[in-house]
């Protein structure tokens, strides 16, 4: 009996270790690809601005530069509004309404990026050409509204990003909410508390699993590619202004990939693709700490 | 039947004669309901100030829930209902317009496990003054958190760590910096939801001491299921059984006499 | 009572949060709302039977549809779950089965990580492992993508899914005599394989709308192909090609693939919540 038990722990086991090989494998496979890149270009390829692989100069600071400006403004918009919605579904709603609300923010995560792209192009950008051509004059002389109103750009970009964030982040953040212990919010109410300062010191106790939750969106806007590349213009440029079209790491790996005629463009674009590989893995490694810690988290036990 | 049913050393009964006139809580035909189930039944009580009186019975039979209906914790349930009153120095606090956060202020409860927040010791007790406004100054904050944590009988064992965590601190210490947390916003009323099942033999002493010292300047309504504790503690105790009030009078009264068979088979252990 | 009454900017803070939350949940319902309006408004007027019978046609002439983009995407989810739901399955065996050891966290870990990889880097993994030694794109190259994204999703639903098997079941098997294998196989996965289907179901509804992977792994094809070695079309890229171009007709065509996308997401969604819900009954929760 013990063998076979064996025989079968051993022949799963390998099963279980593709996942382990598989990871790994994406990471050598990303680095030997762009190592001739790296090799060429060292760290100068981070900090140079201008892309124009034609002319052979490949600068790939406005692809890092896009990608995080556009996911940090994602990130801005989405995490009130998702905390709001954690807090209204787990405290705020009436018993009734909770599955359904449930189940719609649900389906906005469910939807493929591919539409909310298609959404993107021919409905959110024109919108947002119309605010930008309303935008004062006087605050047009800001480097962060300057330039054209082309509706593509920094700020449709991550309007929509903020819409696929929000339920990622709203449907963690009700779970750890969740997981505060009735208690703590009645000691609150005991002490003459509003709703809102025992909602507030609720959230206070659930702090590190909401942080884990915000980063969870934050690496969710980070990897996100058609939704994005269909609405900011892809011009690699580093700009200020939310009205510039840009271009972010995902963005042009997707456009122009299967265009890299040479061997030294399409290793330039893996290694895009290893750094967005690895910053991923760190901001979502970091979220899933957070998280853990947060539920790890037993309530003090009483001690003779 | 004269032999007391608990024999347990009692302290000397300080018998201060309870002055006529104003009652503190004044309760009417309260029922209460969650949803359609109802869990009290029609249940009268009148409690003066400055005394301790005890809620005793079998587990599930409603004392904890009858507790909470005196400062309106049952508010936040949802499908909770009552019918009846409860009047607090002459005001019915289901009242319209009764302002419930404020009840909450002047009605102060501990719970059985004890809930300090995930902040410093300091922090735990000034919050209530914080979000009450209480102190105008920092000093006036602090002054009042050493205040309340020496009416709290732990004064000495946290004044050097005062900014620490207190989750870090025993359970019984916890439980009473809960108690220093509920003082410290000056309430009239103190109610005790079983403050000390969870806690060794002389931690629960060391609460029980308390309560008999802040009888002075509170008035106390402690839920137990240790009946000699409320033997040890308490000026009246009630007895409740299955959502109803069963009896009602000075413990000495209670427990060496009860009036009631029930009363009387829950104290000899018959049952609960 | 002796207390001083509630100061009013506290109470209107409290009101103005309590708002700000309700308003927080519609103004997520709004973009939902709009999406759906218009996937079905502008997708519904191009539905027809030509876009299911035919193959895009140059632009200009009437009829073209997406029979192979259909076609493609079938294939390429059946490819993906027939080398993610072993794996997935197995691994999610041996976590729950071998929980607490370092190797079964180790796996986990593996698994969550591979969650969060951004689509379009398993597309260039996949396009170094499956497309450049052989030199063409390749419908076999989409399906490993797609597959390699199924796998942590798949084992993770039923590392769970066994976890909620009563122990009950798993100790009567043994006592009856059986090898732990048995047990397993026999009776805890059988038992857990209505939940474990409709986690399958989820994940082929995932990567069915993916797009990014499959951009230069199956990379896309005019024509109906149904070779596993030649590059074939999705809805997804598709959509991406249609969108981006200058043509009304073909935008028209996107939104008509757009529909039949979040059909098949609601249409799973929907049927994923039921079975759970089903199940859940009849176990009597």
């Amino acid at each position: 009996m013990r063998s076979r038990d064996l025989g079968f722990r051993l022949v799963i086991g390998v099963f279980a270790a593709a996942l382990l090989l598989i990871v790994t494998a994406i990471g050598f496979e990303l680095a030997r690809q762009s190592w001739l890149s790296i090799q060429k270009f060292g760290f100068e390829f981070w900090r140079t601005s201008t892309w124009d692989p034609v002319a052979g100069e490949f600068g790939a600071l406005p692809f890092i530069w896009g990608t995080l400006y556009s996911s940090i403004l994602a990130l801005v918009i989405a995490t009130p509004v998702a905390l709001g919605i954690a807090v209204f579904v787990s405290e705020l709603c009436p018993p009734v309404l909770r599955s359904p609300l449930i189940f719609l923010t649900e389906l906005l995560a469910a939807i493929p990026s591919i539409v909310y792209g298609l959404w993107g192009i021919f409905v959110l950008v024109p919108f947002v050409r119309l605010l930008e051509t309303w935008t004062p004059e006087a605050l047009r002389a800001l480097p962060l509204f300057s330039g054209p109103p082309l509706g593509v750009g920094m700020l449709a970009a991550g309007l929509v990003l903020a819409v696929m964030v929000v339920p990622f982040t709203s449907a963690v953040a009700r779970e750890v909410l969740k997981t505060v212990p009735t208690t703590q919010r009645e000691a609150a109410y005991a002490l003459g508390a509003t709703r809102f300062e025992a909602i507030r010191a609720a959230m206070f106790y659930a702090r590190t699993g909401i942080v884990g939750a915000i980063m969870l969106g934050f690496g969710r806007a980070l990897g996100e590619t058609m939704a994005v590349t269909m609405v900011i213009g892809n011009n690699p440029q580093v700009s200020l202004s939310l009205f510039a079209p840009q271009y972010t790491m995902s963005a042009v790996i997707a456009n122009e990939f299967t265009e890299a005629t040479d061997e030294l463009y399409l290793s330039a674009l893996v290694e895009i693709g290893l750094v967005l590989f690895i910053i991923t893995l760190l901001v979502n490694g970091l979220s899933r700490a957070l998280i853990w810690t947060m539920a790890r988290r037993v309530p003090s036990k009483v001690t003779a | 039947m004269n032999r007391p049913l608990v024999a347990v050393p009692r302290p000397p009964v300080t018998s201060t004669p309870q002055p006529e006139g104003q009652l503190k809580i004044d309760v009417d035909h309260l029922s209460f309901y969650y949803g359609a189930k109802r869990a009290l039944e029609d249940i009268s009580i009148k409690i003066q100030p400055n005394v301790v009186t005890a809620f005793i019975g079998p587990s599930g039979c409603g004392k904890s829930t009858f507790l909470r209906t005196l400062n309106r914790m049952n508010d936040i349930i949802p499908g909770a209902r009552v019918e009846g009153s409860v009047c607090i120095d002459g005001n019915d606090v289901y009242g319209p317009g009764v302002d419930v956060v404020a009840l909450r202020r002047n009605v102060g409860m501990v719970f059985q496990k004890s809930n300090p927040f995930p902040k410093s010791v300091f922090e735990n007790v000034a919050y209530g003054l914080r979000i009450n406004k209480m102190a105008s100054s920092r000093s006036e904050l602090a002054g009042r958190v050493e205040e309340s944590l020496k009416q709290a009988a732990i004064w000495e064992e946290v004044k050097d760590r005062l900014h620490e965590s207190a989750l870090a601190m025993s359970g019984g210490q916890q439980q009473r910096l809960c108690i220093a947390r509920a003082l410290a916003v000056r309430p009239d009323i103190l109610l005790m939801d079983e403050p000390a099942s969870a806690l060794d033999p002389i931690a629960t002493q060391r609460i029980e001491e308390l309560i008999y010292g802040l009888k002075k300047s509170y008035t106390i309504v402690i839920v137990t299921h240790n009946m000699q504790q409320a033997a040890r503690v308490s000026d009246h105790t009630a007895f409740f059984w299955l959502g109803r009030l069963v009896e009602y009078g000075r413990t000495e009264k209670i427990f060496t006499a009860p009036s009631e068979k029930l009363t009387e088979d829950y104290l000899t252990g018959r049952f609960g | 009572m002796n207390s001083v009454p509630t100061a009013a900017p506290r109470k209107i803070l409290s009101a103005l949060f309590v708002g700000a939350c309700a308003l927080s949940v519609a103004l997520a319902l709004v973009p939902l709302a709009f999406i759906m309006f218009f996937v079905v408004s502008q997708g519904i007027q191009s539905l027809n039977l030509d876009f299911f019978i035919h193959d895009p046609r140059p632009v200009g002439e009437p009829g073209g549809g997406m029979r192979n983009a259909i076609v493609g995407t079938l294939m390429l989810t059946g490819l993906a779950a027939a080398i993610a739901v072993p794996i997935g399955v197995v691994s999610g065996v041996y976590l729950s089965e071998y929980r607490g050891t370092r190797f079964a966290s180790a796996v986990r870990f593996a698994a969550d990580t591979l969650n969060g990889v951004p689509s379009i880097v398993i597309g260039v993994f996949a396009y170094g492992v499956a497309v450049l030694p052989f030199r063409h794109f390749s419908m076999l190259a989409g399906g490993l993508a797609l597959g390699i994204m199924m796998i942590p999703l798949i084992a993770r639903t039923t590392e769970e899914l066994l976890l909620l098997v009563p122990n009950a079941l798993r100790e009567g098997a043994l006592a009856l005599g059986a090898t732990r294998a048995k047990a397993v196989m026999t009776v805890l996965v059988p038992a857990a394989l209505p939940g474990i289907i409709t986690g399958v179901v989820l994940a082929l509804a995932r990567v069915a709308g993916e797009t990014a992977p499959l951009l230069f792994t199956s990379f896309g094809n005019p024509f109906l192909s149904t070779s596993l070695t030649q590059p074939v079309s999705s809805i997804t890229v598709q959509v991406f090609t249609y969108a981006i171009s200058p043509y009304e007709d073909w935008h028209r065509q996107a939104w008509a693939g757009a529909l039949v996308l979040v059909s098949i997401v609601l249409i799973c969604s929907v049927a994923a919540r039921l079975a759970t819900n089903r199940v859940a009954r009849i176990r009597g929760h």
